[in-house]
Protein backbone atom coordinates (compact mmCIF):
# COMPACT_ATOMS: atom_id res chain seq x y z
CA UNK A 1 0.00 0.00 0.00
CA UNK A 2 1.08 3.51 -1.00
CA UNK A 3 3.02 5.13 2.45
CA UNK A 4 0.44 8.28 2.23
CA UNK A 5 -2.64 5.91 2.29
CA UNK A 6 -0.95 4.07 5.28
CA UNK A 7 -0.33 7.41 7.01
CA UNK A 8 -3.70 8.66 6.42
CA UNK A 9 -5.30 5.23 7.30
CA UNK A 10 -3.36 5.56 10.83
CA UNK A 11 -4.67 8.75 11.37
CA UNK A 12 -8.37 8.17 10.04
CA UNK A 13 -8.44 5.10 12.08
CA UNK A 14 -6.94 7.41 15.46
CA UNK A 15 -9.84 10.04 14.78
CA UNK A 16 -12.45 6.65 16.03
CA UNK A 17 -10.37 5.06 18.53
CA UNK A 18 -11.22 8.54 20.78
CA UNK A 19 -14.08 10.62 21.46
CA UNK A 20 -13.03 12.75 18.98
CA UNK A 21 -14.73 11.72 15.87
CA UNK A 22 -17.75 10.86 17.65
CA UNK A 23 -18.19 14.43 19.60
CA UNK A 24 -17.24 16.23 16.18
CA UNK A 25 -19.82 14.48 14.59
CA UNK A 26 -22.63 14.69 16.88
CA UNK A 27 -21.82 18.82 17.29
CA UNK A 28 -21.95 19.47 13.56
CA UNK A 29 -25.36 17.35 12.92
CA UNK A 30 -26.69 19.38 15.65
CA UNK A 31 -25.16 22.75 15.11
CA UNK A 32 -26.13 22.35 11.02
CA UNK A 33 -29.83 21.40 12.04
CA UNK A 34 -30.11 23.99 14.06
CA UNK A 35 -28.61 26.82 11.93
CA UNK A 36 -30.50 25.58 9.03
CA UNK A 37 -34.31 25.19 10.81
CA UNK A 38 -34.17 27.68 13.38
CA UNK A 39 -31.72 30.46 11.70
CA UNK A 40 -32.02 29.69 7.84
CA UNK A 41 -35.64 29.97 7.95
CA UNK A 42 -35.97 26.32 6.22
CA UNK A 43 -39.39 25.71 6.29
CA UNK A 44 -40.91 29.22 6.26
CA UNK A 45 -38.85 29.78 3.59
CA UNK A 46 -41.09 27.72 1.12
CA UNK A 47 -38.59 27.09 -1.50
CA UNK A 48 -37.08 23.33 -1.84
CA UNK A 49 -33.13 23.49 -1.81
CA UNK A 50 -30.77 23.75 0.49
CA UNK A 51 -28.89 27.15 0.61
CA UNK A 52 -30.48 27.99 4.03
CA UNK A 53 -27.63 24.50 4.97
CA UNK A 54 -24.60 25.66 3.00
CA UNK A 55 -25.28 29.06 3.65
CA UNK A 56 -23.71 28.83 7.45
CA UNK A 57 -20.58 26.36 6.68
CA UNK A 58 -18.57 28.80 6.55
CA UNK A 59 -19.18 30.05 9.84
CA UNK A 60 -19.75 26.63 10.97
CA UNK A 61 -16.07 25.44 9.56
CA UNK A 62 -14.74 28.69 11.06
CA UNK A 63 -14.95 26.97 14.73
CA UNK A 64 -15.25 23.21 13.66
CA UNK A 65 -12.78 22.67 11.44
CA UNK A 66 -9.69 24.32 13.58
CA UNK A 67 -10.89 22.08 16.31
CA UNK A 68 -10.09 19.32 14.41
CA UNK A 69 -6.84 20.65 12.56
CA UNK A 70 -5.05 21.69 15.91
CA UNK A 71 -3.94 18.36 16.91
CA UNK A 72 -2.83 17.37 13.32
CA UNK A 73 1.02 18.51 13.89
CA UNK A 74 1.06 20.17 17.12
CA UNK A 75 0.41 16.38 19.03
CA UNK A 76 2.78 14.62 17.12
CA UNK A 77 5.24 17.05 18.41
CA UNK A 78 4.48 17.48 21.59
CA UNK A 79 4.29 13.62 22.24
CA UNK A 80 7.85 12.67 20.08
CA UNK A 81 6.22 10.87 17.32
CA UNK A 82 7.09 13.55 15.13
CA UNK A 83 10.85 11.67 15.61
CA UNK A 84 9.81 8.75 14.45
CA UNK A 85 7.03 9.76 11.89
CA UNK A 86 10.72 11.30 10.15
CA UNK A 87 12.59 8.56 10.41
CA UNK A 88 10.48 6.38 8.43
CA UNK A 89 11.38 5.95 4.96
CA UNK A 90 8.90 8.34 3.71
CA UNK A 91 8.67 11.34 2.16
CA UNK A 92 7.74 14.37 4.25
CA UNK A 93 4.88 15.10 0.72
CA UNK A 94 3.68 11.52 1.95
CA UNK A 95 3.23 12.68 5.57
CA UNK A 96 1.79 16.28 5.09
CA UNK A 97 -0.84 14.68 2.16
CA UNK A 98 -1.22 11.69 4.33
CA UNK A 99 -2.19 12.83 7.68
CA UNK A 100 -4.43 15.78 5.68
CA UNK A 101 -6.30 13.39 3.67
CA UNK A 102 -7.51 11.58 6.69
CA UNK A 103 -8.94 14.78 8.14
CA UNK A 104 -10.57 15.85 4.94
CA UNK A 105 -12.02 12.20 4.41
CA UNK A 106 -13.18 12.98 7.63
CA UNK A 107 -14.78 15.84 7.17
CA UNK A 108 -16.49 14.68 4.13
CA UNK A 109 -17.94 11.64 6.25
CA UNK A 110 -18.91 14.19 8.73
CA UNK A 111 -21.18 16.21 5.55
CA UNK A 112 -22.29 13.03 4.42
CA UNK A 113 -23.94 12.46 7.83
CA UNK A 114 -26.26 15.20 7.28
CA UNK A 115 -28.13 13.21 4.22
CA UNK A 116 -31.43 13.42 6.60
CA UNK A 117 -31.46 16.98 5.60
CA UNK A 118 -31.56 15.78 1.68
CA UNK A 119 -34.41 13.23 2.73
CA UNK A 120 -36.09 15.65 4.12
CA UNK A 121 -36.03 18.11 1.31
CA UNK A 122 -36.86 15.40 -1.18
CA UNK A 123 -39.73 14.50 0.65
CA UNK A 124 -41.02 18.11 1.06
CA UNK A 125 -40.36 18.86 -2.38
CA UNK A 126 -38.54 18.47 -5.80
CA UNK A 127 -35.45 20.15 -5.38
CA UNK A 128 -32.36 20.61 -8.32
CA UNK A 129 -30.28 17.66 -6.85
CA UNK A 130 -27.52 18.84 -9.01
CA UNK A 131 -27.41 21.76 -6.84
CA UNK A 132 -27.39 20.13 -4.10
CA UNK A 133 -24.63 17.76 -4.93
CA UNK A 134 -22.78 20.42 -6.46
CA UNK A 135 -23.33 22.24 -2.65
CA UNK A 136 -21.89 19.04 -1.54
CA UNK A 137 -18.81 19.10 -3.21
CA UNK A 138 -18.17 22.71 -2.80
CA UNK A 139 -18.42 22.60 0.91
CA UNK A 140 -16.37 19.86 1.00
CA UNK A 141 -13.50 21.56 -0.63
CA UNK A 142 -13.96 24.66 1.33
CA UNK A 143 -13.73 22.62 4.38
CA UNK A 144 -10.35 21.22 2.96
CA UNK A 145 -9.33 24.65 2.28
CA UNK A 146 -9.93 25.44 5.94
CA UNK A 147 -7.86 21.95 7.28
CA UNK A 148 -5.33 22.53 4.89
CA UNK A 149 -4.29 26.35 6.90
CA UNK A 150 -5.35 24.51 10.36
CA UNK A 151 -2.77 21.97 9.34
CA UNK A 152 0.24 24.95 8.74
CA UNK A 153 -0.41 26.43 11.83
CA UNK A 154 -0.84 23.52 13.89
CA UNK A 155 2.54 22.55 12.71
CA UNK A 156 3.78 25.92 13.92
CA UNK A 157 3.54 25.08 17.30
CA UNK A 158 3.11 22.42 19.93
CA UNK A 159 0.61 23.63 21.79
CA UNK A 160 -2.72 23.13 20.30
CA UNK A 161 -4.77 25.78 22.20
CA UNK A 162 -2.29 28.41 20.43
CA UNK A 163 -3.45 26.54 17.06
CA UNK A 164 -6.78 26.63 17.18
CA UNK A 165 -6.99 30.20 18.35
CA UNK A 166 -4.59 31.56 15.29
CA UNK A 167 -6.13 29.28 12.57
CA UNK A 168 -9.58 30.72 13.81
CA UNK A 169 -8.45 33.91 13.18
CA UNK A 170 -6.62 33.26 10.13
CA UNK A 171 -10.04 31.32 8.78
CA UNK A 172 -11.98 34.75 9.62
CA UNK A 173 -9.83 36.82 7.48
CA UNK A 174 -10.22 34.40 4.82
CA UNK A 175 -14.08 34.77 5.04
CA UNK A 176 -14.75 38.29 6.03
CA UNK A 177 -12.46 39.51 3.03
CA UNK A 178 -14.98 39.42 0.83
CA UNK A 179 -17.39 41.45 2.87
CA UNK A 180 -18.29 44.96 1.68
CA UNK A 181 -17.26 46.43 5.55
CA UNK A 182 -13.62 44.84 4.76
CA UNK A 183 -13.54 45.90 1.38
CA UNK A 184 -14.83 49.61 1.99
CA UNK A 185 -11.88 50.08 4.10
CA UNK A 186 -9.60 48.81 1.31
CA UNK A 187 -11.39 51.10 -1.04
CA UNK A 188 -10.61 54.34 0.56
CA UNK A 189 -6.57 54.31 0.00
CA UNK A 190 -6.36 50.93 -2.26
CA UNK A 191 -6.17 50.80 -6.26
CA UNK A 192 -8.95 48.59 -7.59
CA UNK A 193 -6.96 45.81 -8.37
CA UNK A 194 -5.99 45.46 -4.79
CA UNK A 195 -9.67 45.70 -3.75
CA UNK A 196 -10.60 42.90 -6.19
CA UNK A 197 -7.65 40.50 -5.11
CA UNK A 198 -8.54 41.24 -1.50
CA UNK A 199 -12.16 40.48 -2.39
CA UNK A 200 -11.14 37.02 -4.93
CA UNK A 201 -9.41 35.84 -1.42
CA UNK A 202 -12.35 35.02 0.21
CA UNK A 203 -13.97 31.86 1.00
CA UNK A 204 -17.45 33.45 1.01
CA UNK A 205 -17.35 34.98 -2.85
CA UNK A 206 -16.25 31.61 -3.95
CA UNK A 207 -17.93 29.33 -2.06
CA UNK A 208 -21.49 30.61 -2.57
CA UNK A 209 -21.38 30.68 -6.21
CA UNK A 210 -20.53 26.66 -5.58
CA UNK A 211 -23.81 26.80 -3.54
CA UNK A 212 -26.00 28.19 -5.51
CA UNK A 213 -25.04 25.14 -8.07
CA UNK A 214 -22.80 27.47 -10.27
CA UNK A 215 -20.10 25.13 -10.78
CA UNK A 216 -17.27 27.08 -12.30
CA UNK A 217 -14.15 25.91 -12.09
CA UNK A 218 -12.39 28.85 -11.48
CA UNK A 219 -13.90 28.27 -8.22
CA UNK A 220 -12.78 25.01 -8.09
CA UNK A 221 -9.45 25.88 -8.62
CA UNK A 222 -9.27 28.59 -6.15
CA UNK A 223 -9.68 26.33 -3.38
CA UNK A 224 -7.63 23.73 -5.10
CA UNK A 225 -4.79 26.75 -5.18
CA UNK A 226 -5.39 27.67 -1.46
CA UNK A 227 -5.69 24.00 -0.18
CA UNK A 228 -1.93 23.17 -2.35
CA UNK A 229 -0.45 26.06 -0.94
CA UNK A 230 -1.23 25.91 2.79
CA UNK A 231 -0.09 22.22 2.60
CA UNK A 232 3.07 23.25 0.64
CA UNK A 233 3.60 25.88 3.59
CA UNK A 234 3.06 22.87 6.08
CA UNK A 235 6.05 20.65 4.27
CA UNK A 236 8.41 24.26 5.03
CA UNK A 237 7.54 24.71 8.62
CA UNK A 238 7.74 21.05 9.58
CA UNK A 239 11.47 20.90 7.74
CA UNK A 240 12.02 23.99 9.60
CA UNK A 241 10.37 24.00 13.35
CA UNK A 242 10.84 19.93 13.33
CA UNK A 243 14.27 20.70 15.61
CA UNK A 244 12.79 22.83 18.13
CA UNK B 1 29.70 1.08 7.61
CA UNK B 2 28.86 4.37 8.63
CA UNK B 3 31.50 7.18 7.75
CA UNK B 4 30.98 10.52 9.81
CA UNK B 5 33.23 13.04 8.67
CA UNK B 6 32.96 16.80 10.21
CA UNK B 7 29.66 16.29 10.99
CA UNK B 8 28.87 19.96 12.33
CA UNK B 9 25.34 21.26 13.76
CA UNK B 10 24.71 24.64 14.80
CA UNK B 11 21.44 26.04 16.56
CA UNK B 12 21.43 29.22 15.90
CA UNK B 13 24.51 30.63 17.85
CA UNK B 14 24.86 27.42 19.86
CA UNK B 15 26.93 25.02 18.33
CA UNK B 16 25.78 21.60 19.65
CA UNK B 17 28.13 18.92 17.43
CA UNK B 18 31.46 20.21 16.20
CA UNK B 19 33.21 18.61 13.80
CA UNK B 20 32.91 15.41 14.74
CA UNK B 21 34.49 12.28 12.19
CA UNK B 22 34.12 8.70 13.71
CA UNK B 23 33.42 5.42 11.63
CA UNK B 24 31.42 2.01 12.59
CA UNK B 25 31.48 -1.02 10.72
CA UNK B 26 29.27 -3.73 10.91
CA UNK B 27 29.62 -6.37 14.01
CA UNK B 28 30.55 -3.04 16.11
CA UNK B 29 28.42 -1.96 19.68
CA UNK B 30 29.38 1.78 19.68
CA UNK B 31 28.23 3.17 23.35
CA UNK B 32 28.05 6.89 22.88
CA UNK B 33 28.99 8.24 26.23
CA UNK B 34 28.74 12.66 27.26
CA UNK B 35 27.28 14.68 29.93
CA UNK B 36 23.81 16.00 29.39
CA UNK B 37 24.03 18.17 26.49
CA UNK B 38 27.48 16.74 24.63
CA UNK B 39 25.29 16.54 21.40
CA UNK B 40 24.64 12.44 21.95
CA UNK B 41 21.14 12.92 21.15
CA UNK B 42 21.43 15.84 18.44
CA UNK B 43 24.17 12.82 16.48
CA UNK B 44 21.94 10.58 17.13
CA UNK B 45 19.11 12.59 15.17
CA UNK B 46 20.79 13.60 12.26
CA UNK B 47 22.49 9.90 11.27
CA UNK B 48 18.48 8.98 11.73
CA UNK B 49 17.86 11.43 9.08
CA UNK B 50 15.70 13.63 11.61
CA UNK B 51 18.12 16.46 11.36
CA UNK B 52 20.02 17.99 8.56
CA UNK B 53 23.82 18.73 9.79
CA UNK B 54 24.79 22.29 9.08
CA UNK B 55 27.98 20.84 7.69
CA UNK B 56 29.83 17.28 7.39
CA UNK B 57 28.61 14.41 5.58
CA UNK B 58 26.80 11.39 6.98
CA UNK B 59 27.20 8.08 5.04
CA UNK B 60 25.18 4.57 5.64
CA UNK B 61 26.66 2.31 3.77
CA UNK B 62 26.94 4.00 1.17
CA UNK B 63 23.88 6.37 0.93
CA UNK B 64 24.58 10.16 2.19
CA UNK B 65 21.99 10.54 4.47
CA UNK B 66 20.85 14.29 2.92
CA UNK B 67 20.51 13.10 -0.46
CA UNK B 68 19.01 9.63 -0.39
CA UNK B 69 17.24 10.11 2.84
CA UNK B 70 14.63 7.67 2.35
CA UNK B 71 17.63 4.79 1.48
CA UNK B 72 19.61 4.95 4.08
CA UNK B 73 16.31 5.47 6.63
CA UNK B 74 15.58 1.51 4.97
CA UNK B 75 18.70 0.88 6.30
CA UNK B 76 18.24 2.17 9.93
CA UNK B 77 16.34 1.54 12.61
CA UNK B 78 15.81 4.08 15.40
CA UNK B 79 14.85 4.02 18.93
CA UNK B 80 14.14 8.11 19.77
CA UNK B 81 14.38 9.43 23.34
CA UNK B 82 11.88 8.26 25.48
CA UNK B 83 10.60 5.83 22.75
CA UNK B 84 7.84 7.75 21.30
CA UNK B 85 4.73 5.92 19.92
CA UNK B 86 0.97 6.21 19.10
CA UNK B 87 -0.50 5.63 22.42
CA UNK B 88 -4.11 4.82 21.53
CA UNK B 89 -2.97 2.14 19.56
CA UNK B 90 -2.29 -1.40 20.40
CA UNK B 91 0.94 -2.73 20.11
CA UNK B 92 -0.21 -4.96 17.29
CA UNK B 93 -1.38 -1.96 15.41
CA UNK B 94 1.02 -0.30 16.07
CA UNK B 95 3.82 -2.32 15.07
CA UNK B 96 2.14 -3.52 12.11
CA UNK B 97 1.54 0.41 10.99
CA UNK B 98 5.44 0.74 11.29
CA UNK B 99 6.02 -2.51 9.14
CA UNK B 100 3.52 -1.28 6.50
CA UNK B 101 5.22 2.37 6.38
CA UNK B 102 8.40 0.32 5.93
CA UNK B 103 6.58 -1.90 2.75
CA UNK B 104 7.10 -5.25 4.44
CA UNK B 105 4.83 -7.15 2.18
CA UNK B 106 2.28 -8.98 4.33
CA UNK B 107 4.02 -12.44 4.73
CA UNK B 108 7.23 -10.65 5.85
CA UNK B 109 5.68 -8.32 8.27
CA UNK B 110 3.77 -11.65 9.61
CA UNK B 111 6.70 -13.26 10.27
CA UNK B 112 8.85 -10.21 11.38
CA UNK B 113 5.86 -8.91 14.06
CA UNK B 114 5.89 -12.92 15.23
CA UNK B 115 9.69 -12.76 15.90
CA UNK B 116 9.52 -9.29 16.85
CA UNK B 117 6.75 -10.37 19.60
CA UNK B 118 9.17 -13.37 20.96
CA UNK B 119 12.15 -11.42 21.46
CA UNK B 120 10.71 -8.81 23.01
CA UNK B 121 7.98 -10.76 25.04
CA UNK B 122 5.21 -8.39 24.02
CA UNK B 123 2.77 -10.92 23.86
CA UNK B 124 0.90 -9.98 26.96
CA UNK B 125 0.51 -6.64 25.96
CA UNK B 126 -0.22 -7.63 22.14
CA UNK B 127 -3.69 -6.03 22.18
CA UNK B 128 -4.00 -3.19 24.32
CA UNK B 129 -3.37 0.41 24.15
CA UNK B 130 -0.18 1.23 24.46
CA UNK B 131 -1.23 4.27 26.74
CA UNK B 132 -2.12 1.99 28.97
CA UNK B 133 1.52 0.00 29.52
CA UNK B 134 3.97 0.22 32.25
CA UNK B 135 7.04 2.41 31.16
CA UNK B 136 9.36 -1.11 30.15
CA UNK B 137 6.39 -2.60 28.39
CA UNK B 138 6.50 1.06 26.07
CA UNK B 139 10.56 0.62 26.02
CA UNK B 140 10.18 -2.51 24.46
CA UNK B 141 6.96 -2.01 22.21
CA UNK B 142 10.00 1.20 20.96
CA UNK B 143 12.79 -1.38 20.72
CA UNK B 144 10.24 -3.87 18.66
CA UNK B 145 9.21 -1.12 16.01
CA UNK B 146 13.10 0.07 15.72
CA UNK B 147 14.27 -3.83 14.74
CA UNK B 148 10.97 -5.03 13.19
CA UNK B 149 12.65 -4.72 9.59
CA UNK B 150 15.70 -6.31 10.36
CA UNK B 151 17.56 -3.31 9.79
CA UNK B 152 21.48 -3.40 9.40
CA UNK B 153 21.68 -0.28 11.94
CA UNK B 154 20.39 0.35 14.98
CA UNK B 155 20.35 3.66 16.39
CA UNK B 156 18.92 3.46 20.29
CA UNK B 157 18.94 6.35 22.11
CA UNK B 158 18.73 5.61 26.04
CA UNK B 159 17.11 2.30 25.25
CA UNK B 160 17.45 1.37 29.32
CA UNK B 161 16.74 5.25 30.27
CA UNK B 162 14.13 4.72 33.58
CA UNK B 163 14.05 0.79 33.50
CA UNK B 164 14.24 -1.29 36.11
CA UNK B 165 17.34 -3.53 36.60
CA UNK B 166 15.79 -6.65 35.23
CA UNK B 167 14.57 -4.56 32.42
CA UNK B 168 17.90 -3.13 31.90
CA UNK B 169 19.17 -6.60 31.53
CA UNK B 170 17.12 -8.10 29.38
CA UNK B 171 17.65 -4.87 26.94
CA UNK B 172 21.28 -5.30 27.00
CA UNK B 173 21.22 -9.05 26.37
CA UNK B 174 18.78 -8.09 23.35
CA UNK B 175 21.39 -5.63 22.04
CA UNK B 176 24.11 -8.34 22.31
CA UNK B 177 22.14 -10.91 20.51
CA UNK B 178 21.61 -8.80 17.67
CA UNK B 179 24.89 -6.92 17.24
CA UNK B 180 26.82 -9.93 15.57
CA UNK B 181 26.23 -8.35 11.55
CA UNK B 182 25.08 -5.00 12.54
CA UNK B 183 26.12 -1.48 13.79
CA UNK B 184 24.09 -0.85 16.87
CA UNK B 185 24.87 2.72 18.29
CA UNK B 186 23.68 2.99 21.92
CA UNK B 187 23.51 6.36 23.94
CA UNK B 188 23.35 5.99 27.41
CA UNK B 189 25.23 7.86 30.77
CA UNK B 190 24.89 4.23 32.64
CA UNK B 191 29.09 3.55 32.66
CA UNK B 192 28.40 0.03 33.12
CA UNK B 193 26.10 -0.38 30.35
CA UNK B 194 29.40 0.15 28.47
CA UNK B 195 31.47 -2.26 29.56
CA UNK B 196 28.47 -5.21 29.34
CA UNK B 197 27.66 -4.91 26.17
CA UNK B 198 29.62 -2.06 23.79
CA UNK B 199 32.81 -2.83 21.60
CA UNK B 200 34.03 0.74 21.68
CA UNK B 201 33.41 3.58 23.30
CA UNK B 202 33.19 7.22 22.23
CA UNK B 203 33.02 10.33 24.81
CA UNK B 204 32.02 13.64 23.41
CA UNK B 205 31.60 16.79 25.59
CA UNK B 206 30.63 20.08 23.91
CA UNK B 207 29.96 18.46 20.55
CA UNK B 208 33.60 17.38 20.35
CA UNK B 209 34.97 14.17 20.48
CA UNK B 210 36.98 13.43 23.36
CA UNK B 211 38.02 9.78 23.36
CA UNK B 212 37.37 6.79 21.12
CA UNK B 213 38.46 3.36 22.93
CA UNK B 214 37.50 0.00 23.93
CA UNK B 215 36.06 0.20 27.30
CA UNK B 216 38.67 -1.50 28.47
CA UNK B 217 41.29 0.90 27.33
CA UNK B 218 39.21 3.28 28.53
CA UNK B 219 39.51 1.80 31.88
CA UNK B 220 43.19 1.47 31.58
CA UNK B 221 42.95 5.39 31.79
CA UNK B 222 41.79 5.39 35.27
CA UNK B 223 44.23 6.22 38.08
CA UNK B 224 42.34 3.55 39.40
CA UNK B 225 43.70 0.95 37.12
CA UNK B 226 45.86 -1.84 38.57
CA UNK B 227 45.30 -0.41 41.65
CA UNK B 228 44.94 -2.79 45.01
CA UNK B 229 42.09 -1.96 47.17
CA UNK B 230 42.37 -4.28 50.48
CA UNK B 231 40.53 -3.92 54.12
CA UNK B 232 42.35 -5.46 56.90
CA UNK B 233 41.05 -6.03 60.90
CA UNK B 234 44.69 -4.28 61.56
CA UNK B 235 44.33 -1.28 58.68
CA UNK B 236 45.44 1.44 60.83
CA UNK B 237 48.76 -0.10 62.06
CA UNK B 238 49.40 -1.52 58.64
CA UNK B 239 49.07 1.58 56.60
CA UNK B 240 52.03 2.83 57.25
CA UNK B 241 53.83 -0.28 56.29
CA UNK B 242 52.23 -1.00 52.55
CA UNK B 243 52.38 2.15 51.69
CA UNK B 244 55.92 2.49 51.96
CA UNK B 245 56.56 -0.80 49.87
CA UNK B 246 59.32 0.15 46.50
CA UNK B 247 56.13 -1.17 44.25
CA UNK B 248 54.15 1.69 45.30
CA UNK B 249 53.89 4.83 43.37
CA UNK B 250 50.92 6.55 45.77
CA UNK B 251 48.49 5.50 48.44
CA UNK B 252 45.46 6.78 50.05
CA UNK B 253 42.86 5.61 52.58
CA UNK B 254 39.25 5.82 52.11
CA UNK B 255 35.88 4.43 53.34
CA UNK B 256 33.70 5.47 55.89
CA UNK B 257 35.79 4.54 58.41
CA UNK B 258 39.10 5.60 56.47
CA UNK B 259 39.95 1.85 57.33
CA UNK B 260 39.69 1.02 52.96
CA UNK B 261 44.03 0.88 51.68
CA UNK B 262 43.78 2.28 48.21
CA UNK B 263 47.55 1.15 46.86
CA UNK B 264 48.22 2.28 43.47
CA UNK B 265 51.54 1.12 41.71
CA UNK B 266 53.96 2.17 40.07
CA UNK B 267 54.15 1.58 35.93
CA UNK B 268 54.96 -2.46 35.33
CA UNK B 269 55.61 -3.25 38.70
CA UNK B 270 53.95 -6.42 40.22
CA UNK B 271 52.24 -4.98 43.34
CA UNK B 272 49.84 -7.66 44.16
CA UNK B 273 52.44 -10.43 44.48
CA UNK B 274 54.29 -7.92 47.06
CA UNK B 275 51.43 -6.80 48.77
CA UNK B 276 50.46 -10.79 49.20
CA UNK B 277 53.57 -11.44 50.73
CA UNK B 278 53.86 -8.90 53.50
CA UNK B 279 50.18 -9.70 54.63
CA UNK B 280 50.94 -13.49 54.72
CA UNK B 281 54.39 -12.17 57.01
CA UNK B 282 52.12 -10.26 59.20
CA UNK B 283 49.03 -12.62 59.58
CA UNK B 284 46.89 -9.83 59.01
CA UNK B 285 43.21 -10.81 58.96
CA UNK B 286 42.04 -9.75 55.42
CA UNK B 287 38.59 -8.94 55.24
CA UNK B 288 38.83 -7.86 51.24
CA UNK B 289 41.37 -6.89 48.52
CA UNK B 290 41.35 -6.83 44.90
CA UNK B 291 42.42 -5.51 42.34
CA UNK B 292 40.59 -2.71 39.96
CA UNK B 293 40.27 -2.49 36.96
CA UNK B 294 39.78 0.95 36.90
CA UNK B 295 36.44 3.26 37.18
CA UNK B 296 34.61 4.16 34.13
CA UNK B 297 33.13 7.09 35.70
CA UNK B 298 36.17 8.33 37.42
CA UNK B 299 37.53 8.33 33.51
CA UNK B 300 34.02 9.56 32.03
CA UNK B 301 34.38 12.44 34.89
CA UNK B 302 38.11 13.42 34.17
CA UNK B 303 37.94 13.59 29.94
CA UNK B 304 34.73 15.62 30.26
CA UNK B 305 35.45 18.02 32.71
CA UNK B 306 38.83 18.56 31.72
CA UNK B 307 37.72 19.65 28.45
CA UNK B 308 35.27 22.11 30.04
CA UNK B 309 38.02 23.50 31.32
Amino acid sequence: MNATLVIAKRELHSYFSTPLAYVFIVIFLMLTASFTFFLGGFFERGQADLSPFFNFHPWLYLFLVPALSMRLWAEERKSGTIELLMTLPVSLKSLVLGKYLAAWVFTGIALLLTFPIWITVNYLGAPDNGVIVTGYLGSWFMAGAYLAIGSCISAATKNQVIAFIITVVVCFLFVVSGFNIVLDWFTRWAPDSLVDAVAALSFMTHFQSIAKGVLDLRDVFYFLIVTLGWLLATAIVIDMKKAS
Amino acid sequence: MILIDKLTKRFGPFTAVNELSFQVAPGEVLGFLGPNGAGKSTTMKMVAGFLAPTSGTIAVFGHNVVDQPLKAKQMIGYLPEGAPSYGDMSTYDFLRFIGQVRKLNASDLANRLDAVVQQLSLQSVLHQPIDTLSKGFRRRVGLAQAILHDPKVLILDEPTDGLDPNQKHEVRRLIQNLSHDKIVIVSTHILEEVAAVCSRAIIISGGRLLADETPAALEARSRFHGAITLELAESAGAYPLLSRLPEVANSELSGPTQSRIVLFPKPGSNLFGSVNRMVHQHGWHVQEMHVERGQLDEVFRTITQGAAQ
